[in-house]
């Protein structure tokens, strides 16, 4: 299926949002998810299903002011 | 000694992560500074990179209180997206709570900020609201659960100073026992020292230090500037007044016309 990962399109077998994670490699404890702009908590990535055309966001810690 | 949401704090100066010319001088920076507090923020991470995670190890390894911001939101819906976000990867439940509403000045968005301030607070979390020196908005603020104001000194980045002297200043007569931090804007110590004899609680810097030809020095005379503003604060400044008055008694000086 095809979604929208961080603004640009992205293809993904991965059906639920912790599958996602897992295949793009991100360390499941230092990153922030959301699905077409609500936060998703950490466990809920496992039963948060993916359907095409979905916006998924993937957020870690960066420099700030 | 500072008191923000019940926790305790001897430096009075909070430090931003973000422009530095490298990590190393980030740390360098925060350690010579004496600050007990530094901002983070959350961005899109590209798959692979780990760039996020070796940031959050270095910031562990300063032992220092994190605050991490909602910057570049510019809804309430977005704050509170992302205030949550920040709460799970940085497990802390204080957020310093952006709402921008101008593009060019990056000024709050106050309807916004207020907003999404009562749904923050509700939710459990402890909000540093980035806000202007109005005082109704200040009020609104409280209203909506905030413990603590964080009135700009000047636009973010342009290190003018503080722009709104006065306001400032009324803004800590009418809320004196509320912990105030001038946020953005501070571009030397001088601005920093001016912050803290006006009786805000601290300052919060970023750009200043991070763009120094020297950050590691600027950060610690930030830290010097704070302490010395405050101590001045607390000892009491003299009131100013339009005409001069001698310092040195005049009675009976050499030659004086008046005995």
């Amino acid at each position: 299926m095809l979604i929208e990962m961080n603004g640009t399109q992205h293809k993904t077998q991965a059906t639920t949002l912790q599958r996602l994670c897992d295949e793009l490699e991100f360390d499941p404890l230092v990153v922030a998810t959301a699905l077409n702009g609500d936060f998703i908590p950490r466990e809920e990535r496992g039963i948060t299903g993916l359907t095409n055309g979905d916006r998924v966001e993937i957020f870690a810690p960066m420099q700030g002011g | 000694m500072l008191e923000l949401y019940g926790r305790q704090l001897e430096s009075r100066l909070m430090l931003g992560t973000a422009q530095y010319p490298s990590p190393d001088l980030l740390s360098q920076a925060v350690r010579r500074s004496g600050a007990q507090i530094v901002t983070v923020s959350l961005r899109r991470e590209s798959a692979g990179t780990k760039s996020g995670h070796a940031f959050w190890t270095l910031i562990q390894d300063l032992n220092v209180n994190v605050l991490p911001n909602t910057a570049g939101c510019q809804t309430a819906r977005d704050a509170v997206n992302t205030a949550k976000m920040a709460r799970e990867v940085f497990s802390t439940n204080w957020i310093k709570l952006e709402v921008i509403g101008d593009e060019a000045s990056l000024q709050p968005d106050p309807f916004g900020l207020v907003e999404a301030a009562k749904t923050l607070a509700a939710d459990g979390f402890e909000v540093f609201p980035y806000m202007t020196e109005d005082l109704v908005l200040a009020d609104r603020l409280l209203q909506a659960g905030c413990r603590v104001l964080m009135p700009w000194g000047a636009p973010i980045g342009t290190g003018r100073g503080l722009n709104n002297v006065l306001g400032l200043s009324m803004l800590r007569t009418h809320f004196p026992e509320v912990p105030l931090v001038v946020d953005a804007g501070i571009g030397a110590p001088s601005h920093a020292a001016k912050a803290m004899e006006l009786g805000y609680d601290a300052v919060l810097i970023n750009t200043a230090v991070a763009k120094a030809a020297n950050p590691a020095a600027m950060a610690d005379a930030f830290g010097k500037a704070v302490e010395a503003g405050r101590l001045g604060f607390e000892a009491g400044l003299m009131p100013k007044q339009d005409t001069a008055q001698p310092s040195t008694p005049v009675f009976g000086a050499p030659f004086s016309p008046f005995g």
